[in-house]
């Protein structure tokens, strides 16, 4: 076991352990070899000696060397390495170079783009790309029907890879013809990426291209059987298929794993993001995705409603009933981190205030399910004529907020209570400030409004959040900042700026002080309110963030972004903990069930994906929409699952169903090969659609009552 | 390759890099040119790529300009000003240079900031809240139709719904009418066809309105001539409709300066209008009517207003329905009906004003039964006679003299045929011989029993008259027929003109065009169909022109010396063979009235005029009675 384990592990650096000298046969720990060694390039492999990242350097400062005619040093430099004489022959030293050119751009943000392009650099017969392709082709057309499937996933990263060395080579007639006569064989979810490959032809235009550089820098990860990779490596070895072989090792990261080959529609599943599927290792890592305790509060006994009807007995009963509910809540869920592992907030008073308001309420909640579904609020925005491109509720839903594409933040009271400023400083000094409603004397009636407006961005605000003390109003722009606005002067009270791009989506903690944002130059920031600099960044996502969630504890965040993945990260240390694959478009919204155990993502296709955190695995396929969903919403007892989509369509789903109805064995949980039941069709409990309003924000009030919003589109 | 490109993208031509780069005064060479035309197209296909994520994050399906210059500035390139707005640019060619552009028209800068009128700038954004689903599944039906109907409306329909309903509803006549001629003739509506009943159905919401009221009314009318519109099951709602402005006291009636009596009777019109020509759609309508009908009829604490609109509505449906609803519901309703009119009390002016309404309904309403019933004799026994030249001759003169309502060609042609033929293959006849209604001259003699000389059709109750034997009406009403021949009885001869103009103007023969259900009771479908035509004919007749006015005051003239002779000799001879009558339905004895006829011998025995001596006033009151469906200040004139 621990063999496999290593030629796991080994499959990685392959490149550096063939070579001329390791014959297949006497290598026991490697499981194969290059193919062939006919061609000029494959003979020109180095030896094992050294690792690929040390042999790139040594070859690289070679090679400056020879360049400035330092012929000594060069000599004198290859015989302490050990390379071959012939390592500086051009040609090797870009093939040697192109081994880990991958792995040494990912290390930066910000790769070196003239490192990651010379791995293409190797020059190949243009005409022989097609029928290398085309033989593979055929050979994966004629395999065992088992295996066809799993080999199948090549065919995309090969593609994209040869038509790129085509193109880099300036090969584009080849490259033009290449693409045409094999772009109709690719996945459908892969069009999109398929018609920017189609529209670059020029080694000049791949500089600069954002897609490209991160097919560059990740290695494309496939999770393939052992026996379906063996049959794809003795082919490519009996027919000394170089170029295809050097393709795989080079910018493939193939997942072996021990067990039956996948289906077609589990591989289906899983694959649609840009770098294929996560590596299993990736989603190892334990997550303590249990709640954190509740803190204790005494429940206060004079509730008005009890106080109405109030007997001697009443509120003897109650106290009971309350003490379980606290022991309830001092039981430590095993799966919950630590209470301090992220260090939280003191609570206020108007905290504690606010969560004997929210139990109160929790009371009174309606219990939701397949037989007794929410009834539908919705909140339609009316003239925004410059465009609505964010909403939010406070989490009691007393207070709306838009953000809108002409820079402005409004603000919204639902309730009758007015939206108050605080009173200037000087009438603030006039005040009595030991009075017992001091807090209701600083407010300024005369600007009791049922909305006000908020400057100060310079772009569209794409993401808003309130706090859930309903003191502040955090937005995310176009500008590049998030602001944080206070809802008692209204007034932004910061800028933080770090992200130098659009910012697409910002969220506070639910314990506030943090909150997350994530935007176009591809990171997550944790920020905390009274910093001007990140705590933390969450870099590895290959494309814009799009979404981010706090998970209910605060230790993790979830980011959703247009290279179709999905990570959790860990808030402590600021390691991706998860990466979620299957969605074949960008992913717009993201919702934590409240018991922290299960994460919905909505996308640009329409579908809702359901993944449990705890195990890494993907548990449902929502499909009914027919436009992207823009909102996802567990209720509040985590039952149904509410989606609001781009098609004018609220829709609810049967969750607890669906986690229910999945069968999962230990082999399915360790390998993560799902068996998806096509129960879309049951599991949606109903659909709700509006005239001509897109769904962009969903909500639970306390009592499971639901509220939509969106722009009335006229 | 090439042409996949083409159809992917949009391309730049070398041609426009080099005019372009012409215009900034450099010259290119060829291949620059190409190089430079492959290059812009790569990177106008890049900036699109990123504008988009500006419009997926924006929300939106449309990808504006202002994304685009997002993703421009993003990319450092210059944002492009000028293309911004809202609607779209023109694009113009010139015909010399194949030159294609954007007009760019030259914007007066002075005049724009000086302009006064000032715009408003757009309402205040809000937010408005609504309960869309009630607990879920409270609302699962309708969100299953509701939507869909709505989808289906296009964006035209919906303006045509929303002009139509406003331009009927609202204060300008003229465009009402228009609005109702194009309802009339419109053939793309079906799909409004719900909306307009269900604005229809509002009737009961403005029940105060006596304008509205008569402007839905005419949309149903509108609605039930369309050539274009299957009403369908749609029909039930609309005599529902109709049925309340008939029947129902409206909010409107109460002051009596609101003639509301026109409209009922335009509601009764449009009800036999409806019947007769969509009567088909619903089975057992008729007898739903009927019985609605009925029911108000003989419920005395309904305000006379309804009783009357109960009477026009029977009258409406033909005469038959008269005879089987009013007829036998007479004697009884006569009291209560008395009982009003006597009343000269200063409080009980109004109802009494109101009685008089009544009583000039039912006596319209028996006149054209009596007058119908005698046709119908004629008719039957030319049928048997194998001649029908009286129907041919009623559907060609009905075409002629309906104006107001003015039917779809097709099927009244259809409709005289088909009478025919069912009245010549026996229905009619066989019909007659079931449903042996009260014989014309004791229902003759009843009516005059209660009406006296109000009535303003005669018939011999003379010697000739008692001679004829009783199972020999065809021959009685065949000589009456005939035009002014060599009559062998003074009376008949003299009430030929009247009989004849009769004949001219209603169609009833042709009753049946279309096969249905048997109406449940009553002398065949013949009847039932050639109810409402002949109805609807007599009322627009009575209601447009003045040729019935005339012939009425005719009759009037003509008659009174006929009021003082028959009546005076032969109240013996008649009694007589009313009692032999009556036997003989006795022995059939099925129908309710029969016992209410049978108190009607010593009524009878008492001589009418003890009835008409008790109404002198409503004898008077004949000729402005006639005159109401048209006028309406009418009610007052009696008093």
């Amino acid at each position: 076991d621990t063999s496999l384990a290593k030629q796991k592990t080994d499959i990685k650096t392959e490149p550096s352990t063939d070579g001329f000298g390791n014959n297949n046969a006497n290598d026991g720990r490697v499981l194969s070899a290059s193919p062939g060694s006919g061609s000029s390039t494959g003979s020109n492999k180095q030896t094992a000696a050294v690792t690929p990242e040390d042999q790139q350097t040594l070859l690289a400062v070679l090679q400056f060397l020879k360049k400035n005619k330092l012929i000594e040093s060069v000599e004198i430099l290859r015989r302490e390495a050990g390379l071959p004489e012939n390592s500086l022959d051009p040609k090797a030293t870009e093939s040697a170079g192109a081994g880990s050119g991958g792995a040494a751009a990912v290390a930066e943000d910000q790769p070196d783009v003239r490192v990651v392009l010379s791995a293409y650099s190797q020059q190949g017969d243009p005409t022989l790309y097609e029928v290398y392709y085309s033989d593979l082709k055929k050979f994966i057309e004629t395999v065992l029907d088992c295996h066809r499937a799993e080999l199948s996933q090549v065919f995309y990263p090969l593609f994209v890879h040869m038509y790129l060395e085509l193109v880099y080579n300036n090969h584009e007639s080849e490259a033009k013809a290449f693409f045409e006569k094999f772009s109709g064989d690719q996945e459908c979810y892969y069009e999109e990426d398929l018609r920017v490959l189609s529209g670059l032809t020029k080694k000049e235009h791949m500089r600069g291209n954002e897609t490209l550089l991160d097919f560059r820098t990740s290695k494309f990860v496939l999770r393939i059987s052992r026996d379906s990779y063996q049959l794809l490596k003795r082919h490519l070895q009996e027919r000394q298929n170089n170029q295809i072989w050097n393709i795989i090792q080079e910018h493939l990261y193939i997942d072996i794993f021990d067990g039956m080959p996948r289906s077609k529609s589990q591989i289906d599943a899983m694959s649609g993001s840009l770098a294929g599927e996560a590596k299993r290792e990736a989603n190892k890592t334990k997550v303590y995705y249990g709640l954190l305790k509740e803190p204790e509060i005494e429940l206060p006994l004079d509730d008005e409603d009890e106080e109405a009807e109030n007997e001697e007995g009443k509120p003897k009963k109650k106290k009971p009933k309350k003490d379980s509910m606290g022991s309830k809540s001092k039981k430590q869920d095993p799966n919950a981190p630590s209470q301090n592992r992220i260090p939280l907030p003191e609570l206020k008073d108007s905290d504690k205030l606010d969560k004997i308001m929210y139990m109160k309420e929790a009371t009174k909640r309606i219990r939701l399910g397949s037989d007794n579904l929410p009834s539908v609020c919705f909140y339609t925005f009316l003239n925004a004529y410059q465009g609505l491109t964010a909403v939010d509720f406070t989490d009691d839903s007393s207070l709306i907020a838009g953000g809108f594409a002409d820079s402005t933040v409004r603000v919204w009271s639902v309730t009758p209570k007015k939206l108050r400023k605080v009173k200037s400083a000087a009438d603030l000094n006039l005040i009595d400030k030991e009075s017992d409603d001091v807090l209701e004397r600083i407010m300024d009636e005369k600007t009791a409004s049922e909305s006000k407006i908020m400057y100060g961005h310079s772009g569209p605000v794409y993401g808003i959040s309130f706090s859930p003390d309903r003191n502040y109003l955090l937005s995310s722009s176009e500008d590049g900042t998030v602001r944080l606005w206070s809802l008692l002067t209204f007034t932004c009270l910061v800028a933080y700026k770090g992200h130098n791009y659009p910012v697409w989506d910002t969220q506070f903690s639910p314990y506030g002080y943090y909150f997350v944002s994530g935007g176009h130059d591809r990171v997550a920031r944790l920020w905390a309110t009274d910093h001007y600099q990140p705590l933390r960044i969450f870099s590895g996502h290959l494309a814009d963030i799009t979404c981010t969630r706090f998970h209910p504890n605060s230790n993790y965040v979830a980011t959703g972004s247009s290279d179709r993945t999905i990570r959790v990260w860990d808030v402590l240390s600021g390691n991706c903990v998860r990466i979620f694959t299957g969605h074949k478009g960008p992913i717009h919204s993201l919702a934590f069930s409240p018991n922290g155990k299960f994460l919905a993502s909505g996308a640009t296709d329409g579908r809702v994906l359901l993944w449990d955190i705890g195990h890494g695995l993907m548990m449902g396929e929502l499909k009914g929409h027919t436009d992207t969903i823009y909102s996802l919403r567990f209720s509040r007892d985590g039952e149904i699952l509410a989606s609001g989509s781009m098609d004018n369509t609220v829709r609810l789903w049967d969750v607890m169903k669906a986690f229910d109805d999945l069968e999962t064995d230990d082999f399915t949980a360790a390998t993560g090969h799902i068996h998806l039941q096509d129960n879309s069709q049951e599991l949606l409990l109903g659909t709700y659609t509006t005239k001509s309003t897109p769904v962009i924000h969903l909500h639970f009030t306390r009592r499971n009552l639901l509220l939509a919003a969106g722009a009335f589109n006229p | 390759m090439a042409d996949r490109e083409e159809r992917r993208f949009a391309e730049v031509s070398r041609e426009s890099v080099r005019l372009m780069a012409e215009g900034a005064g450099v010259e290119l060479g060829d291949d620059v040119a190409a190089l430079l035309a492959e290059d812009v197209c790569y990177r106008l296909r890049e900036a699109t790529q990123s504008s988009s994520q500006f419009m997926r994050h924006a929300k939106r399906r449309k990808l504006t300009v202002e994304d685009f210059n997002r993703a421009l500035r993003w990319s450092n390139v210059e944002a492009i000003c000028g293309y911004g707005a809202q609607d779209a640019l023109p694009f113009r060619s010139v015909k010399e240079g194949e030159l294609f552009f954007v007009e760019d028209r030259d914007v007066n800068l002075v005049e724009l900031a000086l302009a006064t009128n000032i715009p408003k700038g757009c309402a205040e954004t809000m937010v408005r809240v609504n309960v869309s689903y009630l607990d879920g599944k409270g609302n699962l039906e309708p969100q299953g139709t509701v939507p869909t109907a709505v989808q289906s409306l296009s964006d035209d329909l919906l303006k045509y719904y929303q002009q139509i309903t406003r331009a009927i509803l609202g204060e300008d006549p003229h465009l009402m009418k228009v609005a109702l001629l194009d309802l009339q003739s419109n053939s793309k509506i079906a799909a409004l066809l719900p909306y307009f009943v269900y604005v229809i159905s509002g009737v009961k919401s403005v029940s105060h309105d006596l304008e509205q009221l008569n402007r839905l009314m005419h949309m149903v009318k509108s609605l039930v001539q369309n050539p274009y519109l299957y009403l369908g099951s749609y029909v039930r709602s609309l005599v529902s409709s109709v049925m309340y402005c008939i029947l129902e006291p409206l909010a409107a009636s109460i002051n009596p300066l609101n003639d509301h009596w026109t409209l009922r009777d335009y509601a009764a019109l449009l009800l036999s209008h409806i019947f007769w020509t969509h009567g088909d759609l619903v089975s057992g309508l008729y007898h739903q009517i009927v019985l609605s009908l009925q029911k108000v009829l003989s419920d005395p604490v309904r305000p006379l207003c309804s009783h009357y609109g109960a009477v026009v509505g029977l009258h409406a449906l033909g005469w038959k329905a008269v005879e089987r609803v009013l007829f036998p519901h007479l004697p009884a309703y006569w009291a209560n009906l008395q009982a009003v009119l006597d009343d000269y009390s200063v409080s009980n002016a109004q109802v009494k004003a109101d009685g008089h309404k009544v009583y000039g309904a039912i006596l319209v309403a028996v006149e054209r039964l009596l007058k119908m019933k005698a046709l119908s004799l004629s008719q039957s026994a030319e049928g048997h006679s194998g001649a029908h030249p009286g129907s041919v001759v009623g559907a060609a003169s009905y075409r002629v003299n309906s104006p107001g309502l003015s039917p779809p060609p097709e099927p009244l042609s259809e409709a005289a045929l088909g009478i025919a033929s069912h009245l010549q293959v026996g229905g009619a006849g066989c019909h007659w011989e079931e449903w042996t209604p009260v014989p014309l001259p004791a229902m003759y003699c009843e009516l005059y029993s209660f009406f006296g000389d109000s009535l303003a059709v005669r018939f011999s109750t003379g010697p000739g008259f008692g001679t004829h034997s009783p199972c020999t009406p065809s021959q009685l009403s065949n000589s009456r027929k005939e035009p002014p021949g060599p009559a062998s009885n003074l009376d008949t001869t003299r009430k030929m003109p009247q009989l004849t103009a009769n004949l001219n103007i209603s169609p009833r023969q042709d009753g049946s065009p279309r096969t249905d259900p048997p109406p449940p009771s009553l002398s065949g479908t013949g009847s039932v169909r050639a109810v409402p035509r002949a109805s609807s004919m007599q009322r627009s007749k009575s209601s447009s022109s003045c040729s019935r006015q005339r012939s009425a005051g005719l009759s009037r003239e003509v008659f009174p010396k006929a009021r003082f002779t028959s009546p005076q000799t032969t109240p013996p001879a008649f009694s007589f063979l009313i009692g032999g009558r009556q036997m003989g339905q006795r022995c059939q004895g099925r129908r309710p009235f029969q016992t209410m006829f049978a108190t009607t011998p010593p009524v009878s025995a008492v001589p009418p005029r003890t009835y008409a001596h008790k109404l002198p006033v409503i004898g008077r009151v004949g000729k402005p009675v006639r005159r109401w469906t048209c006028s309406h200040y009418s009610l007052h004139l009696p008093l």
